[in-house]
């Protein structure tokens, strides 16, 4: 055996691993992680085919950039968040296994009776390097695609942010209405004008999660952090366990 | 090593990824499949770039790395404004053709 046949009999059963664990799995999180070991796994395997960029792209791209975008938006949208079990379709599940059987038994069947040609060895082709075979290629003959894939990329960026953006619900308060509010209140009560009391003062933690402590022992309303207290996040009084 | 065997693995890949694309109902496990998927067709590329001798294989696959990413991005963007809209991420919610 070869080294790369020995690096793709190892490699192979993780990468099919990683994604069966991403089909398989109840949560979001635990769906990106496994993808991202068929990803790692890939890129070895692109670089034992001798396309070392390629496997350096993979993993800056795709486990790097995208893989860090999924886990935002799984942040996002709410780490929990698992798919519920209800059948919309009664025996969708089924048919959809057996399709993906039969799918498979076909490409397989299909792809292993081609005659592929005999493994060239690509060291000829990345002579001069890989990446600047690589270059040579995008530069001449693919110059279009490439100038399309910059205007594609713009595009989506664009895109993203405009679908992203949401407009304020209520206009932003300028400074002066801020310290009009502050110091002449409409209760007409300025015993916050010197603002507010910061979270964990005299507490025994100064994490944003513990209020404040008053004189006596009492943890002040006035420092909870209206975020944490919608999030229901606050630590107990005076940051005990 | 026979080539081929990449191929086959990357079959194998592909129908996973179809079969999550079916099974699944989170939006973003969904986007995670069709990621597996374009990953597969990948694969395969850079193996028939091995067994043609040229490296337009290699090529493609960078394109269709570009793209991916361009379509990840709109996707999550997609998905994050449904999630506002609607408090779910489950394909089963947005069967209205509108917000």
């Amino acid at each position: 055996m070869t080294g790369e046949a020995v690096a793709f009999w190892i490699i192979a059963p993780i990468v099919v691993l990683g994604a069966i664990g991403l089909v398989a799995s109840r949560k979001a999180v635990h769906s990106a992680l496994w993808l991202a070991v068929t990803m790692i796994g890939l890129a070895i395997l692109y670089i034992s085919q001798d396309a070392p960029f390629l496997g350096v792209v993979q993993i800056i791209v795709y486990t790097g950039a995208v893989m860090m975008l999924f886990l935002f938006v799984i942040m996002l949208v709410g780490v929990d968040s698992s798919d519920s079990l209800v059948e919309t379709l009664r025996g969708q599940r089924l048919a959809a296994v057996l399709v993906g059987l039969g799918f498979a038994a076909v490409l397989i069947s299909a792809v292993s009776r081609a005659t592929l040609g005999e493994a060239v060895p690509v060291a000829e082709l990345n002579a001069g390097g890989n990446v600047e075979s690589l270059a040579e290629l995008i530069f001449t003959d693919y110059l279009f695609a490439f100038e399309l894939t910059s205007a594609l990329l713009v595009t989506a960026a664009v895109g993203a942010l405009v679908l992203a953006l949401q407009p304020r619900v209520f206009p932003k308060k300028s400074q002066r209405e801020q310290a009009t509010e502050r110091f002449r209140p409409v209760d007409g009560d300025l015993s916050n004008a010197a603002g507010l009391p910061a979270p964990g003062v005299l507490a025994r933690h100064n994490a944003v999660g513990t209020p404040a402590l008053l004189p006596d022992g009492t943890p002040s309303e006035a420092s909870y952090s209206r975020v944490l207290r919608a999030r229901e996040a606050l630590e107990d009084e005076e940051g005990d366990q | 090593m026979n080539p081929s065997n990449y191929i086959v693995l990357s079959a194998i890949l592909f129908s996973i990824g179809a079969v999550g694309v079916l099974l699944r109902r989170n939006a973003l496990v969904v986007f995670m499949c069709v990621e597996l998927m374009l990953n597969a067709s990948n694969l395969a590329f850079v193996t028939f770039a091995r067994t043609n001798g040229t490296l337009d294989g290699q090529v493609t696959a960078f394109f269709v790395m570009v793209v991916a990413a361009a379509e990840v991005v709109v996707g999550l963007a997609i998905i994050m404004m449904i999630y506002r809209s609607r408090r779910s991420a489950s394909v089963d919610d947005a069967s209205l053709l509108k917000l």
